[in-house]
């Protein structure tokens, strides 16, 4: 099958700029699905308000365009009430950890079957380049033009203690890097955290002169080594990408199904 | 293991936005922008078929088709 065979081609070209790290990602997810030969019958996407968030209205999966931080929750309903349906939940810095932080948290510590992907471009890019929890300290924002004094969420630290059974970073740059944890997080049985690094360059990049879309790649590409490598070793201020958790734990869905069974005694619903 | 021999890079014109991303990372300089600033073939017979254009497109706007090469195999 080709990629274009999940897509809505009719809302092509989309909306995104020039450049943006979020048609990447959405190039890279259709490659995981595409590679794993999954029916599009069987997926569902739910996604929040922001840039990213209008990926789901792009993939030709079951697809819900919520309301800002709440993709989570509603991913939750839909898994438990058709458990045998593939959740993937792709939202924005700010959606995932700003308004939707408590969801988040919830969501790991829950260890639910969902695939959450953390488009982090580090900036609200639909709103116009408000900084963001993940924006970190000494960045220029529309709402601090003398610069961010906040430090940023580590995402996979966050998600490792808030429970998440895997866990994995990559970036916009990494394409080969990110369809493969991709495959492995929409495989994996439990709540899967993907934060893939994304460019903004239209607000990010324009405000804190990281340059073009392809500077920020090469951006990327400099500052991130993955997990075991020398160059990491040698320098532990690179962001290490790479899988950092993957646990069997028991899913919340089969341990609810399970309370089901014992409430019933064995007598039929 | 064949190789891949290239075909052709399917390019949707109606879909690229310029953004040079394909040109900046292909690895033999393959690509090139014109001079409405979407992407073309310029060399494709240096291409060695590893579709990290493809695969880095922020719009799916490119497709580079390939042939398993047997001669190599
Ligand atoms: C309840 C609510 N609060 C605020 C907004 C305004 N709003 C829309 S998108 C957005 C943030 C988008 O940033 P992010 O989630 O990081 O995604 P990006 O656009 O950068 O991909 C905000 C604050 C809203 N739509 N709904
Ligand atoms: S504003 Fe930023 S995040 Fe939104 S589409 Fe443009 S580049 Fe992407």
């Amino acid at each position: 099958m080709s990629v274009k065979e999940y897509i809505r081609e009719r809302y092509f070209p989309h909306m995104w700029c020039p450049g943006c790290g979020h048609g990447t990602i959405l190039n890279s997810l259709l490659h995981a699905v595409d590679q794993l030969q999954l029916d599009k019958k069987d997926l569902v996407m739910t996604s929040g308000i922001g840039c990213s968030a209008r990926i789901s209205g792009y993939v030709d999966f079951h697809s819900l365009h919520t309301i800002h931080g709440r993709a989570l929750a509603f991913a939750t309903g839909v898994k438990l009430s058709k458990p045998e349906l593939k959740l993937i939940v792709p939202m924005g810095d700010g959606d995932a950890l700003a308004i939707g932080g408590n969801h988040f948290i919830h969501a790991a510590r829950r260890n639910i079957d969902i695939t959450a992907i953390v488009m982090n471009n580090r900036i609200y890019g639909m709103t116009g380049g408000q900084f963001s929890p993940l924006s970190g300290a000494g960045k220029k924002a529309t709402t601090a033009p003398y610069s961010t004094i906040d430090s940023a969420f580590d995402v996979v630290k966050l998600a490792t203690a808030a429970g998440a059974s895997f866990v994995a970073r990559s970036t916009a740059y990494h394409v080969l890097e990110t369809i493969d944890i991709l495959k492995k997080a929409i495989n994996h049985k439990g709540f899967s955290v993907v934060e893939i690094l994304s460019q903004c360059p239209t607000h990010y990049g324009r405000k804190n002169k990281e340059g073009n879309a392809s500077q920020m790649l090469k951006f990327q590409k400099d500052t991130t080594a993955k997990i075991g490598s020398k160059a990491l070793e040698k320098n532990p201020l690179l962001i290490p990408r790479g899988i950092f958790v993957d646990n069997d734990v028991p899913e919340y869905c089969q341990a609810y199904d399970e309370v089901i069974e014992r409430a019933m005694k064995g007598r039929k619903a | 293991m064949a190789r891949l021999k290239l075909k052709e890079h399917v390019i949707n014109r109606d879909w690229c936005k310029g953004c040079g991303i394909c040109v900046d990372f292909c690895p033999k300089q393959v690509l090139e922008l014109d001079s409405k600033e979407k992407v073309i073939a310029a060399r494709p017979e240096d291409c060695i078929c590893c579709k990290l254009c493809e695969l880095r497109c922020p719009d799916l706007a490119i497709e580079v088709l390939t042939d398993r090469d047997d001669k190599n195999d």
